[in-house]
C-alpha cells in the first residue's frame, strides 16, 4: 500500500433535482477521487429509488459560504427595509386585485 | 453545505469560546432550533455526536456481513435480488453517517482507523451469527424494527446533518422491516420444519433486540445531557416498552411466539409487562466476548484491506488526468 491510498479523496457536495420543474437541492455530499466518480457514486448514494432526474457535484472546497457568526450583521440591511413588504403598505377599502 | 469549511480545524472551533457564543447555543436549542455545522458548540456536544454518529455508521457497515452471510444462499431469485439491495441501502446508510460525522471535522478515514483498532463500538447486535436464512427475516422484523424505533426519534435531533440523513434513513428502513415480515410469514404459513426454523430464529434474536435500546435508564451514563442537549428525545426504557408493544401484535400475526414466560398485558399500565433482560450478556458482547465480535473486526479489516488497490487506482487515474488537463492549459 504506498501513501496515496491513505490520502483521503476530496469531499463534494451532492445536488439532486428531484424532478423537471423544481431546483437543484443539496442531498449530502461525499468522497471521490473526481468529478466522473463523485457522479456516479452521487448516484449510487442519493438516488436508488428515483429520487432525481439531475444531479450536479460540486468540490466542497469551492463553495464559499458566509460566517454563521456573523449572521446578524451579515443580514443587517435586510431587516430595515419594511416597506419590500407588501403588509408595509395600506390598501384602501374597496380596491380589489391588489 | 459545508463549503469554505476547513475539516482539519473542524466548522466552529476557531471561533473562539464566549459568553455570547454559549447563550446563543442555548437559545438554540431551547427554541428546538438545529444547530448547523459552522455554528459554534460546545466541545462535549461536539464529542458526543461524533461518538454516536460513528457508532451509527460503524453499525450500518458492520451489520451488512451478517445478512450479506446469505446473498450465495437466498432460497430464490427474489429473495436474492432484495438482499442484495437491502444490503447496499446498509452501505449507503453508513455513507450518510460518515458524511453527516464530518461535518463535524472528524475524517471519514479516522473514522474507519478508530473502528478497525476497536476504539470505537458498533451496536453489539450485530455480533450474532446468522445461522439459518429465518435470521435475514429475523434481523429484518426485529432488527430494523428496533432501529427504527430508536431512529425515528432522531429525525428531529437538533444536530442538523445527523437529522436530515435520518430522514432519509428511515424512509428506506420500512422496506428492510417488511420484507423480514414477510420472510417470516412466508416461513411460519411453510412446513413444520420452515415454521420450526423461523420460531428459533426469533427466539434467539428477541433478547439481543430488546438489548438495542441501551442499558436501563438508572444505568444510563449519557442519557440526561443527550436529553438537554435535544439529540435523545425518548429514554430508552421507554422506546424498549414500545418496541415489545408494536412487536407483541405482529407475532401474533406471524403465528409465533416471543421467547419471555413473563410477558403479558398490562391493562392498568396499558403496556406489555416482560421479563428481566440479560444486561450481563449486553456487557460481555460489549466488551467483545460476544459470539462473532473477532470475526466481524476481522472481515472489515479484510475488506478494507482488499479494497485498497481500487481506492489507487482510482486516484492515479484521477492524478493522471488532472495532469493532462493541466498541460493541455498551459
Amino acid at each position: 500500500m504506498n501513501d496515496d491510498s491513505k490520502r483521503g479523496w476530496p469531499l463534494w457536495e451532492v445536488f439532486v433535482r428531484a424532478r423537471r420543474g423544481l431546483a437543484h437541492q443539496h442531498v449530502g455530499s461525499l468522497h471521490a477521487p473526481d468529478g466522473t466518480m463523485a457522479l456516479r457514486n452521487a448516484r449510487d448514494v442519493y438516488t436508488r429509488r428515483g429520487e432525481g432526474v439531475s444531479i450536479w457535484v460540486v468540490p466542497s472546497a469551492a463553495i464559499v459560504a458566509n460566517n454563521p457568526d456573523e449572521k446578524d450583521s451579515f443580514f443587517d440591511p435586510a431587516a430595515d427595509k419594511v416597506y419590500r413588504h407588501p403588509t408595509f403598505y395600506d390598501v384602501p377599502e374597496g380596491a380589489k386585485h391588489l | 453545505m459545508y463549503g469554505n469549511y476547513d475539516t482539519g480545524t473542524a466548522g466552529g472551533s476557531d471561533v473562539p469560546h464566549d459568553q455570547d457564543s454559549q447563550q446563543r447555543f442555548d437559545q438554540l436549542i431551547a427554541a428546538d432550533q438545529r444547530i448547523e455545522p459552522r455554528d459554534w458548540m460546545p466541545d462535549a456536544y461536539r464529542k458526543t455526536l461524533i461518538r454516536q454518529i460513528a457508532q451509527h455508521a460503524h453499525s450500518e457497515i458492520i451489520g451488512m456481513q451478517p445478512e450479506g452471510n446469505w446473498i450465495t444462499r437466498a432460497p430464490s431469485l427474489r429473495r436474492k435480488a432484495i438482499l442484495i439491495a437491502k444490503v447496499q441501502d446498509e452501505a449507503g446508510h453508513g455513507l450518510y453517517l460518515y458524511c453527516a460525522a464530518e461535518t463535524l471535522g472528524i475524517d471519514r478515514e479516522e473514522l474507519l482507523d478508530l473502528l478497525h483498532a476497536g476504539k470505537q463500538k458498533y451496536s453489539s447486535i450485530f455480533n450474532y451469527p446468522t445461522l439459518t436464512w429465518a435470521d435475514v427475516g429475523a434481523i429484518g422484523w426485529l432488527v430494523d424494527g428496533a432501529a427504527i424505533m430508536n431512529q425515528v426519534p432522531l429525525c428531529r435531533c437538533s444536530y442538523g446533518p445527523y437529522a436530515r440523513a435520518m430522514v432519509r434513513i428511515c424512509k428506506e428502513e420500512s422496506f428492510h422491516q417488511r420484507q423480514g415480515f414477510e420472510i417470516l410469514h412466508t416461513l411460519a404459513r411453510g412446513t413444520p420444519d420452515q415454521k420450526a426454523m423461523a420460531q428459533d430464529a426469533v427466539n434467539r434474536y428477541w433478547w439481543p433486540s430488546l438489548m438495542m435500546f441501551g442499558p436501563p435508564d438508572e444505568e444510563s451514563s449519557h442519557s440526561a445531557q443527550s436529553t438537554a442537549w435535544g439529540i435523545k428525545r425518548f429514554s430508552n426504557d421507554e422506546l424498549r416498552q414500545r418496541f415489545v408493544d408494536m412487536t407483541v401484535g405482529q407475532a401474533e400475526v406471524l403465528g409465533l411466539t416471543v421467547p419471555d414466560e413473563d410477558l403479558r398485558w398490562n391493562a392498568e399500565r396499558g403496556h406489555y409487562d416482560f421479563g428481566a433482560i440479560d444486561w450481563d450478556e449486553f456487557a460481555r458482547v460489549i466488551r467483545g466476548d460476544g459470539p462473532c465480535n473477532a470475526e466481524r473486526l476481522h472481515r472489515r479489516r479484510q475488506a478494507h484491506d482488499d479494497g485498497a488497490w481500487v481506492r489507487e487506482a482510482a486516484q492515479a487515474y484521477a492524478d493522471k488526468h488532472a495532469t493532462r488537463q493541466e498541460a493541455r492549459a498551459s
